[in-house]
């Protein structure tokens, strides 16, 4: 059977049905992805293309090749799993949004023009910023605002940028563009700020946290990785891509370590992910890409079951506060597992799913010759292993026992989490699962005897070091707070000049009105019946007649 | 690996479990070690390709491994000096659902 509708319409139909039915009908959204993904996996390359002629104007709605199916099956998969987990809660809104959502990033990879994927990309914008309102509390709506201003800001640059583009080239097709015109730097900001570039990532560390327990795991899987495939399209090979990947792999990492909000450091560990794909871009050898798009893969995969976890966490205790948390393994087993598998697989222990997909970047990084971005990436993938992979499990479920004892996490929650596990396990031992679907010919063998050994010694001595400094009283504490990064330019520094220049100009302001009524007020009022004298008055004409002789001379020159 | 074994905040009458014995928690990081000796001793009878110039320092994975954790989190704390501030810093969060112990 050929699969030949919009693969994004189902799930835009059931996000409207869903929207008026009863609560009772949410468990058949289930099948949505399932069914549409079995059926789209089916047709696979033969799946054909959709245009819609809008007057003179053809939309791509369905361009098919091995790259966009890939992302296609992917966000399906996720979607699916992100819809059990979503099933116990009672609020319709996070479902309706979360599926709608889905659907715009399966509408926007499998887009052929800009015009359709600008539609697709602001309706990613629109139906995530939902999921962060859902939250309900004053700084969840207020950083859902700050998130829908700054994704509409990449949606609008990527029109400007299209439109430019078409007027250059007179084509409006998604294909290689290649860093030069003006038009294309547009469009990489505009896919930079969705694969949130360095300078342009704090909407992501902003909102993810504030976001549903829910909402967090949909807004994971989604808008980042379509960034990811656009940039895979339009800037393979571009040098400069390679060092803002290098770039977003080391400084989240920094920050991960300090902060106290575990969803927060998993939002910063999504970027020194995202910092691996965005190299294997930036690389653009065959191998790069493949490495690209299977850890892209199985990156929703991994930092969706992380997310997962820590919205178990959310959902029980009322907070991820790692200052706060502790000894949950007691009552939470299942989810400790699934954390320690998540944890296990974006720290790419071999059997794991990270294991296969990374080292294919680190590879080509190799090969690409570039030794001493190799080195970052090293850097990088042994403070993930840091930050994610030991932090995250030890803080919320051992460390010192917090006393609180919360329910296992509820069942459909659970099943969610263990189909994640089971993925991660199963793509992590056997890769080949994964690697038949990619786009470019692939002859990767991740397990070797090499590969397989240093990257356990760099594992096992990264957690060596995590022993050492937390027995030696080193290592930094978990502590109530925030820490400063970008967003403080629009969320301290310039409302806080604004301010301060309206204080100023409204004491201009208040000035120049006193100054004036001084002026006003030092005119002499002569009413009809006050008497000046005869000399004032005498005075006061001389001054005007000299005034008017100056004036009378002045006109003679003009 | 617990850091505090002493600051238990357990509820009355709850049996101790695993990981609440100090004695099973020194074992396992025993066993740990070990496996970080194997590791390294491993390095030596196995023959590593070597693609990059760097590799050829022996054990060079477990030295890189360990030293960029430490200057990871020697860096980290430092940042903590200029960016850490009160959690109230950006905004009040009063309408938190969380009920936080102080």
């Amino acid at each position: 059977m050929i699969y030949s509708i919009p693969a994004f319409l189902p799930f835009f139909i059931g996000a409207a049905l869903l929207a008026v039915l009863p609560n009772r009908f949410k468990y058949f959204v289930v099948l949505i992805p399932l069914v549409n993904g079995i059926l789209l996996f089916l047709s696979g390359t033969n799946t054909q293309s959709y245009d819609v002629s809008v007057h003179t104007f053809t939309l791509e709605l369905m361009e098919v090749d091995k790259l966009s199916l890939l992302f296609g099956y992917l966000f399906h998969l996720a979607c699916f799993i992100c819809v059990i987990y979503a099933l116990h809660i009672k609020d319709k809104v996070q479902l309706v949004a979360g599926l709608a959502y889905a659907g715009s990033a399966i509408g926007a990879v499998f887009a052929g023009d800009f015009v359709t994927l600008f539609i697709f990309w602001e309706l990613l914008a629109l139906t995530s910023a939902y999921l962060v309102f859902a939250r309900r509390t004053q700084a969840a709506r207020e950083a859902g605002i700050r998130y829908l201003i700054i994704q509409v800001l990449s949606g609008v640059l990527l029109l400007f940028g299209a439109l430019m583009y078409y007027r250059d080239t007179g084509s409006l097709n998604i294909e290689y563009i290649g860093l030069g015109s003006v038009a294309s730097w547009f469009l990489l900001i505009a896919f930079g700020i969705k694969a949130a570039f360095p300078f342009l990532h704090t909407w992501l560390t902003d909102a993810y946290p504030e976001a549903t327990p829910v909402g967090t795991v949909f807004l994971s899987a989604f808008t980042t990785k379509c960034a990811i495939y656009m940039l895979a399209r339009t800037f393979p090979g571009e040098d400069l891509l390679v060092y803002i990947g290098a770039a977003m792999t080391c400084f989240p990492i920094f920050y991960a370590v300090i902060e106290n909000d575990l969803r927060k450091v998993l939002a910063y560990s999504l970027i020194n992910q995202l910092g691996f794909m965005v190299c294997g871009i930036g690389i653009g050898t065959a191998l790069a890409l493949n490495g690209t798009v299977a850890h892209a893969f199985n990156d929703v995969i991994f930092k969706g079951l992380l997310f997962m976890t820590m919205g178990a966490v959310l959902t029980r205790v009322g907070h991820v506060k790692g200052s706060h948390l502790g000894g949950l393994y007691k009552t939470m087993p299942k989810t400790t597992i699934f954390c320690i598998v998540g944890a296990a697989s974006i720290s790419a222990f071999p059997l794991f799913s990270g294991f296969v997909s990374k080292s294919m970047v680190m590879a080509a990084m190799i090969e690409a010759g570039h030794e001493y971005l190799w080195l970052m990436l090293l850097f990088a993938s042994a403070g993930v292993f840091h930050h994610a992979g030991i932090k995250i499990p030890f803080f919320a479920f051992f460390a010192h026992d917090s006393g609180m004892r919360p329910k296992e996490a509820p069942n459909n929650m659970l099943i969610a989490m263990g189909i994640a596990s089971v993925l991660c396990i199963a793509i992590g031992s056997y890769p080949t699962m994964l690697y038949s679907l990619l786009p470019w010919d692939n002859t990767y063998v991740p397990y070797d005897v090499t590969h397989t050994l240093t990257q356990l010694q760099l594992l096992f001595f990264s957690a060596l070091a995590f022993v050492w400094l937390n027995k030696k009283g080193l290592y930094p504490p978990e502590l109530k707070s925030v820490n400063l990064d970008v967003e403080w330019i629009y969320r301290t520094a310039m409302p806080t000049s604004g301010l301060y220049i309206l204080a100023k100009l409204s004491q201009l302001k208040t000035s120049f009105i006193s100054l004036g009524n001084a002026i006003i007020a030092s005119i002499p009022v002569m009413k009809r019946d006050s008497d000046a004298n005869a000399a004032t008055m005498t005075f006061r004409m001389a001054i005007g007649f000299v005034v008017l002789v100056v004036l009378a001379f002045i006109t003679q020159f003009v | 690996m617990s850091t505090d074994n002493h600051s238990h905040k357990k509820p009355e009458g709850e049996a101790e479990d695993f990981f609440d014995k100090p004695a099973n928690v020194a074992l396992i990081l025993k066993v740990f070690y070990v496996l970080c000796a194997l590791l390294v001793i491993a390095d030596f009878v196995v023959h590593r390709h070597i693609y990059v110039s760097f590799e050829e320092i022996p054990t060079f994975y477990a030295l890189y491994g360990f030293v960029a954790c430490v200057v990871l989190v020697v860096i980290a704390k430092e940042m903590r000096k200029i960016f850490m501030k009160d959690e109230s810093y950006y905004d009040e969060r009063k309408d938190e659902s969380e009920e936080m112990p102080k």
